[in-house]
């Protein structure tokens, strides 16, 4: 894996209508992930961290929202995982 | 032989109702929430206007004083359309059931002393019947009401009215061991009790109340902000002060309701305040009145059901009322006192 590659952290979910809010959230909380839609997937990659904020989600779903029910949705990811109750973040562990 | 395996994709022409699309600025995915409530109640081509009101049309902004430029400004901040609110519903009424079959089978309610019961009898069982009431007044708000965005809500707040008269019928069930007198002593009690009547007539006097979101306003903000509070906050903590917290358990919900409902209906009074100082206006002068109205109407049940704390428990109750009006933008509190 070279360096290009390694910089990126992506998470891919399915789409519906579970996903559309949290997909949402992530665009607005990271401005430089890029959105790829493709046929029933939705992946986005972001350089070098990504975050899934509850309270945004929250703030667009109109309920109480539990970071783990991103799992019912969830494709893939990679990077490093760092989870609390109030995010959810992917990035590269650099020594 | 060479297979290829290609993906096709078709991407869809629109995302979206061109109404909702208008509303959106663009042609976006949108939420279940928004395609369910925008633009959905007619507007146009009523043959007949009602017999019942020739002077105005089937639909009509006229039905109540305050004005709006866009009557689908009344988001609801849950976003509750029929599916979500069935079934967010749904999920509560399971933990409901759980907790009172817990109650029910070890006979929590119903091993209270005599004296212990009729009190909590008097306390809650007629107040099935405000609760009765504010689930008309909420249909009264739906059939005149404006707007698919307000109505809607309101409808799922009829049901849920109707659902908490149920669970207060319950708890009436659990008090009696499931005879039923309990409801019976607590419709003679709302009849005929001095400490009822005043709310009973305050709850009357909302049921004849034309403008409709006066009524929202005496209803849904005013009554429920003071009395919910005082019945399933304050009285719910000394009654488990006294005898644990088997009531607790049958009112958990009723809590965790108004909390939720406060949350939207905040939202629609803030919204029309908002829209011009008309509107504020109103809003303060029936906020004024009703909260004045309501707290005499709350007197004497407090009296009754707290003793010498009575005042102490309406002073605290008034007072988070205040705040909470005042956290919307509104400031009608000097001249309630």
């Amino acid at each position: 894996m070279n360096d290009a590659t390694q910089d990126f952290v992506f998470i891919a979910l399915q789409t519906n209508d579970d996903t559309r809010s949290i997909i949402e959230a992530i665009a607005n909380d990271n401005p430089n992930a890029q959105i790829n839609r493709y046929p029933a997937m939705v992946k986005i990659d972001a350089p070098g961290r990504l975050v899934v904020r509850r309270s945004s989600v929250e703030e667009l779903i109109g309920r109480a929202f539990d970071l783990r029910e991103l799992h019912v949705n969830l494709i893939s990811l990679s990077g490093n995982i760092d989870e609390s109750d109030d995010e959810f973040v992917l990035h590269w562990n650099k020594n | 032989m060479q297979v290829d395996i290609k993906t096709t994709s078709v991407t869809q022409l629109r995302n979206t109702f061109s109404h909702v699309a208008r509303r959106l600025g663009s042609d976006k995915a949108a939420s279940r929430y928004q395609e369910a409530t925008f633009d959905l109640q007619s507007t146009a081509n009523f043959h007949y206007r009602p017999l019942w009101q020739p002077e105005l049309a089937l639909y009509d902004i006229r039905r109540t004083q305050i004005e709006m430029k866009d009557w689908y400004a009344f988001r609801d901040p849950r976003q509750y359309y029929y599916g979500s609110y069935t079934m967010a519903r749904a999920r509560q009424q399971e933990v409901v059931e759980k907790n009172i079959e817990f109650v029910e089978k070890r006979g929590l309610l119903r091993d209270l002393s005599e004296m212990q019961r009729s009190a909590l009898i008097f306390a809650l069982v007629p107040l099935r019947h405000v609760e009765w009431g504010a689930n008309l007044n909420n249909c009264y708000i739906t059939a005149y009401g404006y707007g698919t965005a307000i109505t809607q809500a309101t409808m799922f707040h009829a049901m849920d009215r109707l659902g908490l008269a149920q669970y207060l019928s319950r708890i009436g069930l659990q008090l009696d061991g499931n005879r039923g007198d309990s409801l019976a002593k607590g419709h003679v009690l709302w009849l005929e009790h001095a400490a009822w009547q005043d709310l009973r007539r305050l709850v009357e006097r909302l049921m004849v109340t034309k403008d409709w979101f006066e009524l929202f306003v005496a209803q849904n903000l005013v009554l429920d902000g003071l009395l919910h509070p005082l019945i399933f906050q304050h009285h719910e903590r000394r009654v488990s002060a006294e005898h644990g917290p088997a009531l607790s358990l049958l009112t958990e919900f009723m809590t965790n309701w108004f909390n939720e409902s406060a949350r939207w209906v905040d939202a629609t009074i803030k919204t029309a305040a908002a829209e011009s100082p008309a509107n504020e206006a109103l809003l303060c002068g029936w906020i004024v009145d009703y909260r004045k109205a309501a707290n005499e109407a709350l007197a004497p049940y407090a009296s009754a059901a707290f003793g010498h704390d009575a005042d102490t428990a309406l002073a605290q109750i008034d007072a988070a009322f205040e705040t909470r009006v005042a956290k919307l933008g509104l400031e009608p509190a000097d001249e309630a006192v």
